[in-house]
Formats: structure tokens, C-alpha cells, sequence
């Protein structure tokens, strides 16, 4: 057991969790932070983005114990009234079926443009291509990330 | 910690509550009976509750709520629905609020979601409901500002009367409409007179859905709760002996306790739990069939060989057909088992205490949540609720209750409160799967390529009957006969996002290309013939609409420009399931020396469409799920384990592999059919079609990368 101080959307939380705990499961179980998604634990589907100082990082493989002093962005902090370019895209278009995937990929597509502010249509696909959408929004969430681009 | 809000049933009480002297209208939202409709008062709601089975309630703001018992899993249901009901209404969209109602048998005779049948089920009755709530509330303005009805006029939740120059908003009548009593009989509104329907409305949930807010089962907590994960046997096999001494080790682990050939670590967070299973010690012995896929493929040849098979319909005199035939073509085809993998993998909260059962996560059939936990408790049914969470995705899933059987076992067991959580190991190795199954197909010819005869047998795995008799081309043809076998599994297999056609369409379409190609004809003139054949002079019993399927044909066609440029080569698929006709055409270009699929084009009558928006998602989500599947994915067994045990082997499409899609509807002037499932069936035809038309490469069996005939295809994918 460590105890564990981490700076979450803008806040210091303490925790008491086992070093080893993925940063998914220390949101999740621990702080109620349950808009980051647990799908597949091994890096392969993207529902547990999050942002470590501002980089998209799959929190399922991420132990709490390397996060340090990282500035930790979950969905919840992304934006203080859900009005996030990319959430806003994300309404415009009116990407989600099922849903359960959306959180990681606007939070994929929120780091992505902050780096690449006017990205090609090919870069999106690359980037986009880390996260797996079961219902197969595909073309939407493309369309999204570039209108996201466009209104930022 | 958070707990996922809980409105429900005490959010419903409160309106009824709160919104004193408003106007509530009762509805049977998806009875058999005729649609029934009835203006209650507030204390007749509650004193009737039982008699209905949906609400729709406009309180003196103007507010409309309506209350909506189908789970919603990303079918779009709970934004379509209430768009009917707000269309006869002629509310203000933005007023309009839906709220996802607890299971309540009494009330909802149709409490589920699966087999694309909600919307066709309710459309009737949700219009009625509108249209009543709206005549009501006519006659009140009517009675207040003492004019005519007939001269009053609705829009947006304004009701006007322009010879007195009067308005007012809905909220001003509730009370006095609330008085009256339901006509006999409403008149519903002429379809071209629509504005809400047919109108791009957005996902209603949204909002919750872009921030996070926890709305799934997996995001639902409860102060005290335990978490718990499960080892589940292998198929066939059953617990010789366990140690669970280093598992109980773990910190956080609080228990370990069995059930069946189940064992349950329990915890009061999720991380131990998933260190601790990998740490029990159990080994297993056989206990019937220990299967593994090379046992099925080689089963799959000797019953399609030697089984009885079950006539499922005869036509004619087949074995004479045969005889006399100028040409007879032959051809089998296969598919894997596939896991459903929803997003969201299985869960459940439980909570036993005595006689009682609270039950809460996502389930596409309430009902049978409740029934299994009744059976496995010895209690009454009306002793559990069941609570339903958005759900992550289902594709028929969650039409299984053995998820819910274990959070009641571990929640009787351990005494207590509790959510089961299964990782996708779990879910890909202790599923309920698609069933593999495999196709044998025969055609007739006669001299001039005209199909005088039709064989199909089935053989599949717990699949009751593998094959749709009385779908094209039964009817089309002279001699037909189709049998189906089924080999009893000790694999579970379970119902999955269009059981049965998800793969016979696949074999199906691409036999009708392989006989197109034996008789000479292109496929769109091959089937416009058959066509032509089951309309003038049908063969017996027909489970389809001929002239829908020929509209689509053509529509597809011309929106395709099929046949057009050399340089595309495209292939056909056209298929009716779950009461609606698709028809797709898949396009494969050279581009850069490599055949590139660049697009599907897809033509869907599904009636009526209520929400383009929700029916496009269904018609690209349908395609990408059809086509992934076709493509990329493969679940095989050994030794009654799968050998793919997550995303890294179990390959699901990405967002890079999917072409454009472009969609059409058709507006036949049907009614709304379902659209959850029917783009999905003919999405692997095209594709396997267009592949021959480009390659000269034949592929019978899924997923396609994985055949030889593929191996040295460098098929890439691009959109324009
Ligand atoms: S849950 Fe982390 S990548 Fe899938
Ligand atoms: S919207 Fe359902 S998994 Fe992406």
C-alpha cells in the first residue's frame, strides 16, 4: 500500500492503493470517476483515455505509481460546462450510439488537435485509429474531429 | 464516490407530484390490443397505474414528459420514440423530456430490446397517444375561449385561434383538458403534414453521454457495495479441485466463494480482484463434449454428409430438376463462432436480503433477469426489481440472463451487497457466442441459365433452425427444398445482432453470384428475373414483399452506377430480414496496383424513416459491423477454451478500415420497420462479390483474411 498524492482535473485527491493499481481503476473505484471506461485492460481499445500532462494515455496500463506529478485530465475535467470544442463537435454531429466509447475518443481527438490544431484527414485517421467504437460511429467520429478542427 | 442517479420510478411519483392539475394521458405503448387511450387525473394515475402501460404527462409549464420502457442500448430509441409522440402532439421538441422506466411486467407487455421489433411494434399506439393528448387539449381552449374547435390550430405547443386572436401554450389547458374524457377515435395526421418526424433530432442523452456522467451498469455504485470477478469453467468441463489460499491473499480480496463449477473472488475494488483470479489454483475434468474447432469443422462435413436433416420446405419435385438439369452448381460455406463483445463487457448489481432481491445493470430483457433470480432464490417474482442502466452496447448479449444469475448467487453468498464485473477475457472466453455453422447450396440450371431448381441445407451448432424457408428466392423457383441440422454444443451460443441471416445472407448472396456466373447473366438481371417469377406466379408461400425487393434492386443500381465503369468492379447483395429490404453494392478500384475497396452503397426501405439521423447510424453501424466481422474476426476453440482472449486477437474493426458509405432510403410508404439489425446481413455478400469480381478469388468461408484464397490479396481500404 502507498499512499499516493494525485493532481486530478485541477484538484489534489490522496489515495491509499496498492502501487501496482492502474490509474483507471484508482478513478474508477477510488475517486468515482467512472467516465473514464474499462473495456479491454491491455492498451488495444481506447475507452480509458486520459490525458497525463495533456497527452492521451490509456489509463488501464498506466500504474498510479508512475503518475507522479502528472497533471491528470479525465472526461469529467475535460471542460468545466461540457463545452469543449470537441465535445461540441461531438454534439453537432451527433456521433454516439451505444456511447460507452465516446468519452475516450473525445478525449483521443482533445489531445490529438491540441497538438495538431489543423490536422489532415489522413493524421485524424491515424489517431483516431487507437480507439474501437463497437457500434461503429467510425465516419462520424472522423467528421467530428474535423469539425473540431475547423470551429477551435 | 458517486452513485448513478436513480430516478426511475421515485422521479416519476414526483412529476405525478409535482405537477398537480397537470394533464395525463395513459397509453398501452406496445399491446396487442387495440391501441387504448385514456385522459386521466392526477389521482386516477396513481390509483390506475396498472392500466397502462406508458405516460405521457404535460404539466402547467408546458412541460411534456414521456416515460419509456424499452432499453436503450444505442438503437436510438429513446430519441425516436417520443418524436412520434411530440409529431401528432405538435409540442415544442425542446420541452419535450423521456425518462428510461424500471421493469414493471404489468405494465409492459414488450419490455425488451432485440429483433429490430420496437419501433413497428409501437408506432400506431405512440401516435394515437399524441393525437389524443393534442384533441384534448384543443377541446379545453375550445371551451375556454368559447370557439370552435375545428377553427383552432396547433404548432410548436402553441394552440391559436386566429379569429378571436387568442394563444396560449399548452400548460394554460392542462387543467381543464384534464377534465375530459378521450374520443372514441383521434385522427392522426397525414404523413406529408409531418415535422418532427423525418427530421435529424438529436441523441437525447447526450449531453451526459460527451461528459462522462455515469449512466452505464459498470459505472454504478453504492456505499458498501463489494465488487466481484468469477473464473467460469471451460466449456465441457466442470471444478475437480481449488485452491484458493494465494487468491485470499491478496490485500483487498474478502472472499472466495463457489457456485456451479463458478468461482466468485470478492473485494472491495476491482484491480485485487483481477490479480487475485489469475492466482486461483483449479483444475478441471471433463464433463460431457470438451470441444475444440477442428472437432467442428470435421462434425460439420460428416452431418451435412450423413445427419438427418429437418425439411424445413418443399417445393415441387426437386431430385427431378436436378436430373434434368443443363448445369448444376454446387458450393458450401462456413463461419466462426463470434463473441459479441459489446464495449461495455457484462455486469451486475444484486442485492439479496431475505425474501427480496433489488437487481440493477444492463439487460436487454428485465424480465428474465427477474424471472432467473426468482428461480435461483425460491421467491416471488414481485419480490425483485430490476432497475435498467443505458447500456454499452448489446448485439444481443444481454438478451442473456447469466450475468445476472451470478451477481444474485455471490450477492446470497456473501450476504450482502454486490456488483459482478467481467473483464473482456471473461467475455470473450465464458460467452454466449454467435454459433459457427456451415452451408451447403445447389442449384439447377436449364439450358437458357434459368434456375429450375434450389437446394440449401444447414447444419449449426444449438441453432434450432439454420436457415429463413420462406425467404427469397423461395418463391422464385420451381423446386426448392431446405433442411436444417443442429449439433447440440456443450459451447454456449446465444442470439447475436441478426441471429441466423448475420451469416446465412453472406452464403447466400455469394451462391447467387456463383450461379449468376454459371448462367451467364449479370446479377442484377439474374435476380430482377427471379423477381419477376415470384410476382406473377409465386411458388408457394412467400415471407417477403416482392416489389420492395425489386425497388431496392433497381434503386441500387442506378445509385451504384452498377455495370457503368469498367474500371469498378462491384459486387450485389440484396437482403429482407427484420421486416426491412437493404441492398448494398460494395465498389473495389486499383489504385496503386492494389484493389482498394473504396465504397458501399447501401439502399434500405425500412418504411417510413422516423429519425434520419438514429437511421443512418444503424444502416453505417449495421455495414461496419457486418463488414468487420466478415473481414477481420475469429473466435476458435481449444479444448473448450477460445484461443482469442482479447482485442490484441480477437480483431475488431478500426476506424481505418471502414470505406465510405453511402446511404438511401426508400419511402415505399410503409410504416416504420425495424432497422437494428437488417443492414448488417447483406454487407459481407457485397464485399465477398465485389472481391471475385476484381480478383477471381471465391471466398466460402469468414473471416476473409484468414482464407488461403485471400492470402496473397493485398486488399486495402480508402476512402475518396
Ligand atoms: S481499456 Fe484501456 S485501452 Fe482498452
Ligand atoms: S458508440 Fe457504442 S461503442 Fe462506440
Amino acid at each position: 500500500m502507498a499512499t499516493l498524492n494525485l493532481k486530478i482535473n485541477g484538484k489534489t485527491h490522496t489515495v491509499d492503493v496498492e502501487d501496482d493499481t492502474p490509474l483507471l481503476w484508482v478513478l474508477r473505484d477510488h475517486l468515482g470517476l467512472v467516465g473514464t471506461k474499462y473495456s479491454c485492460g491491455i492498451a488495444q481499445c481506447g475507452a480509458c483515455t486520459v490525458h497525463l500532462n495533456g497527452n492521451a494515455t490509456f489509463s488501464c496500463v498506466t500504474p498510479v505509481s508512475s503518475v507522479g506529478n502528472s497533471e491528470v485530465t479525465t472526461i469529467e475535467g475535460l471542460s468545466e460546462n461540457g463545452d469543449h470544442p470537441v465535445q461540441k463537435a461531438w454534439e453537432e454531429i451527433d456521433v454516439a450510439q451505444c456511447g460507452f466509447c465516446q468519452p475516450g475518443q473525445i478525449m483521443q481527438a482533445a489531445a490529438f488537435l491540441k497538438n495538431n490544431p489543423s490536422p489532415s484527414m489522413e493524421e485524424i485517421d491515424n489517431a483516431m485509429n487507437r480507439n474501437i467504437c463497437r457500434c461503429g460511429t467510425y465516419h462520424k467520429v472522423r467528421e467530428a474531429v474535423a469539425q473540431a478542427a475547423k470551429t477551435k | 464516490m458517486s452513485t448513478i442517479t436513480r430516478e426511475g420510478r421515485r422521479d416519476f411519483l414526483k412529476i405525478v407530484g409535482t405537477t398537480a392539475g397537470g394533464l395525463f394521458i395513459g397509453f398501452n405503448w406496445s399491446s396487442c390490443d387495440s391501441p387504448k387511450v385514456e385522459v386521466l387525473s392526477t389521482e386516477e394515475v396513481l390509483a390506475q397505474v396498472k392500466n397502462f402501460n406508458a405516460y405521457l404527462s404535460i404539466a402547467p409549464s408546458g412541460d411534456v414528459v414521456i416515460y419509456s420502457p424499452n432499453p436503450e442500448l444505442g438503437q436510438n430509441i429513446k430519441t425516436s420514440f417520443p418524436m412520434v409522440v411530440a409529431e401528432e402532439l405538435d409540442a415544442d421538441w425542446s420541452k419535450v423530456r423521456v425518462i428510461q422506466a424500471n421493469l414493471d411486467t404489468e405494465k409492459y407487455d414488450r419490455q425488451l430490446t432485440g429483433g429490430s421489433g420496437a419501433m413497428p411494434h409501437s408506432w400506431e399506439r405512440l401516435r394515437k397517444a399524441g393525437a389524443t393528448a393534442k384533441y384534448v387539449l384543443v377541446a379545453a381552449a375550445a371551451q375556454t375561449w368559447n370557439v370552435p374547435a375545428e377553427e383552432i390550430t396547433v404548432e410548436s405547443g402553441v394552440i391559436s385561434h386566429k379569429g378571436s386572436n387568442k394563444t396560449g401554450h399548452f400548460g394554460e389547458f392542462v387543467e381543464i383538458a384534464s377534465t375530459l374524457s378521450a374520443p372514441e377515435e383521434v385522427t392522426l395526421k397525414d404523413k406529408k403534414d409531418f415535422k418532427i418526424i423525418g427530421t435529424p433530432v438529436k441523441n437525447v442523452d447526450a449531453k451526459e453521454i460527451y461528459t462522462g456522467k455515469p449512466m452505464y451498469g459498470l459505472d454504478f455504485y453504492r456505499e458498501g457495495m463489494k465488487h466481484a470477478m468469477i473464473q467460469r469453467a471451460p466449456f465441457g468441463m466442470k471444478i475437480k479441485s481449488m485452491d484458493d489460499g494465494a487468491a485470499r491473499g491478496v490485500s483487498g480480496v474478502t472472499d472466495v466463494v463457489t457456485f456451479g463449477n463458478s468461482v466468485a473472488v470478492v473485494g472491495t475494488s476491482t484491480w485485487p480482484l483481477m490479480k487475485a483470479k489469475k492466482l486461483l489454483r483449479i483444475e478441471y475434468e471433463a464433463d460431457g463434449n470438451v470441444e475444440s474447432t477442428a472437432d467442428h469443422d470435421r462434425i460439420f462435413k460428416d452431418l451435412l454428409e450423413n445427419g438427418k436433416a429437418d425439411v424445413r420446405r418443399k417445393d415441387g419435385n426437386v431430385d427431378q430438376a436436378f436430373k434434368t438439369a443443363a448445369k448444376v452448381v454446387e458450393a458450401e460455406y462456413q463461419c466462426p463462432f463470434l463473441a459479441h463483445s459489446p464495449m461495455e463487457p457484462e455486469n451486475f448489481f444484486a442485492h439479496v436480503q431475505g425474501d427480496r432481491c433489488e437487481l440493477i445493470g444492463p439487460t436487454q430483457t428485465p424480465d428474465r433477469a427477474r424471472q432467473t433470480a426468482a428461480q435461483i432464490l425460491g421467491i416471488p417474482p414481485e419480490n425483485i426489481t430490476v432497475e435498467i442502466t443505458r447500456l454499452g452496447g448489446g448485439f444481443g448479449r444481454r438478451l442473456r440472463a447469466d450475468y445476472v444469475e451470478e451477481a444474485v448467487e455471490v450477492s446470497r453468498a456473501i450476504n450482502g451487497p454486490v456488483k459482478i464485473v467481467w473483464s473482456r477475457e471473461d467475455e470473450l472466453t465464458g460467452g454466449a457466442y454467435r454459433p459457427a455453422v456451415r452451408y451447403k447450396f445447389s442449384a439447377a440450371l436449364d439450358d437458357a441459365g434459368n434456375i429450375i431448381g434450389y437446394k440449401l441445407k444447414g447444419v449449426g451448432m444449438n441453432a434450432g433452425n439454420t436457415t429463413r424457408e420462406n425467404n427469397f428466392p423461395s418463391g422464385a423457383v420451381e423446386n426448392v427444398l431446405i433442411e436444417s441440422i443442429s449439433y447440440d454444443s456443450s459451447i454456449t451460443t446465444n442470439a447475436w445482432r441478426a441471429p441466423i441471416t448475420n451469416f446465412l445472407a453472406y452464403a447466400e448472396q455469394s451462391f447467387l453470384d456463383e450461379v449468376a456466373l454459371a448462367a451467364g447473366k449479370d446479377p442484377v438481371q439474374l435476380r430482377l428475373e427471379l423477381y419477376e417469377r415470384a410476382k406473377n406466379n409465386p411458388v408457394g408461400e412467400l415471407g417477403y414483399n416482392v416489389n420492395r425487393m425489386i425497388a431496392v434492386t433497381k434503386e441500387v443500381a442506378e445509385k451504384s452506377n452498377w455495370g457503368k465503369n469498367p474500371n469498378v468492379k462491384q459486387g450485389l447483395s440484396v437482403y429482407f430480414s427484420h421486416r426491412s429490404y437493404v441492398a448494398q453494392v460494395a465498389d473495389i478500384e486499383m489504385d496503386a496496383g492494389s484493389p482498394t475497396l473504396k465504397r458501399i452503397t447501401a439502399v434500405t426501405d425500412c418504411g417510413m424513416v422516423v429519425n434520419p439521423t438514429g437511421a443512418n447510424h444503424q444502416v453505417r453501424g449495421g455495414i461496419v459491423d457486418g463488414m468487420g466481422h466478415a473481414m477481420y474476426t475469429n473466435l476458435t476453440f481449444e479444448n473448450g477454451v477460445p484461443k482469442q482472449k482479447n482485442y490484441d486477437s480477437y480483431r475488431l474493426i478500426r476506424l481505418k478500415e471502414v470505406p465510405e458509405i453511402n446511404t438511401h432510403f426508400l419511402d415505399s410508404g410503409f410504416d416504420p420497420t425495424g432497422l437494428g439489425e437488417p443492414a448488417l446481413p447483406p454487407t459481407g455478400g457485397a464485399i465477398a462479390n465485389a472481391i471475385f469480381a476484381a480478383t477471381g478469388r471465391r471466398l466460402r468461408s469468414q473471416p476473409f483474411i484468414e482464407q488461403k484464397e485471400f492470402s496473397d490479396i493485398k486488399l486495402e481500404i480508402k476512402r475518396t
